[in-house]
């Protein structure tokens, strides 16, 4: 499977994603923010940082970004897009998911190993990881405390979309648990559609052992897998352009 | 210098723009603030909120109501989030 990692000023997880899906048997490569095609992706992963400095607010101008008209497109037609962290905070600010990431209820910016609790298989995202298993991630944001308003929260849990929630090590949804004060200790959601997901913690950084965890490798296996039903299945993976442009590669001039 | 005034300035436009945490959205830092300042002695404080301020120069003669509707149209989609923020837009000369 191809995954697209897009590439705005000031990521900083996006060669680590790269990493991630290689070291997973998949191919990945990086996608600057002024292409305004995907190529041949399968599946598009926008990356935490810092985009464009986090001016404004987080995601606010990354949005904007021709490479986001892309994915916007893709994602319309049904492409599978994963936001991680600032990548999430892009997705809730292009409303291709709903709610905000407001600044921690602390003050503080949250760099540790949390635990998370799925809390539905069913979704590209989710579908691979073992029933019960609560994964241990790492989180590193400020602004990370997931909002919604009451009718939006209502339809995200009637839709069966709240996909992660801040856990104890067994399993409990307390509030000590919860590192930023999200609502309901969500962690990460999907749209109504079920075909874009995003999440503050960071799957990506623990797909091995040496890294002191490889829990996420569910989450990508989870997506590996959506993806394999889909071309196994019916027609093949839909693309959002069909002029494929070749992107070039590591060429961002900044980094964080 | 005095002496360098040549007739009339031409009238400088701007817009200012005011964003404001919603009143349901938790506002850590408008707490912290106000907590600092009962710390610091400043009785009487019942609520802090801490925003934004965005001031836009416009090009003179602008047509004023034009500018408001495009302003309006900006500070909705872009300059603040409707899902957390409100603002309130004012053109000045």
């Amino acid at each position: 499977m191809n995954f697209s990692v897009l590439q705005f000023p000031a990521s900083n997880c996006d060669q680590d994603a790269v990493h991630a899906v290689r070291l997973l048997g998949h191919n990945a490569r990086l996608l600057w923010h002024k292409e305004n095609s995907l190529g041949d992706a399968d599946a598009v992963i926008v990356p935490g940082g810092f985009s464009y400095g986090d001016y404004l607010r987080c995601g606010a101008i990354a949005r904007f970004s021709p490479v986001m008209q892309a994915v916007k497109q893709f994602a319309d037609h049904g492409g599978l897009v994963l936001g991680i962290c600032n990548g999430f905070q892009v997705l809730t600010e292009a409303g291709l998911l709903p709610g905000a990431l407001i600044r921690n209820r602390d003050l503080q910016f949250h760099c540790e190993n949390i635990f998370l609790k799925t809390a539905t298989p069913d979704s590209p995202f989710t579908n691979k990881i073992p029933a019960g298993k609560i994964l241990r991630v790492p989180i590193a944001h400020g602004e990370g405390c997931y909002f919604a308003d009451e009718e939006t929260l209502a339809k995200l849990k009637a839709g069966n979309q709240i996909l992660w929630q801040y856990c104890d090590a067994s399993g409990n949804l307390t509030d000590t648990a919860n590192p930023n004060g999200a609502l309901q200790n969500i962690a990460g959601i999907c749209n109504e559609r079920r075909n874009v997901a995003g999440l503050m913690p960071h799957p990506e950084r623990a797909c091995e052992l040496a890294l002191g965890s490889d829990d996420g490798k569910w989450i990508f296996e989870s997506l590996f897998a959506a993806l394999e039903n889909r071309t196994g299945g019916a027609g093949g993976v839909v693309h959002g352009e069909p002029d494929v442009k070749v992107s070039r590669r590591n060429t961002s001039p900044l980094r964080m | 210098m005095p002496g360098n005034f040549r007739g009339q300035t031409p009238v400088r436009m701007k817009a200012k723009i005011i964003i404001t945490p919603k009143k349901a959205v938790l506002d850590p830092q408008g707490k912290t603030v106000q907590t600092a300042l009962e710390h610091l002695g400043y009785t009487g404080v019942t609520g802090v909120h801490v925003g934004k301020y965005i001031e836009i120069d416009l090009a003179p003669g602008t047509d004023r109501a034009a500018a408001q509707t495009a302003l309006n149209d900006a500070a909705h989609k872009f300059l603040s989030n409707p899902i957390i923020e409100d603002y309130r837009l004012e053109i000045t000369d």
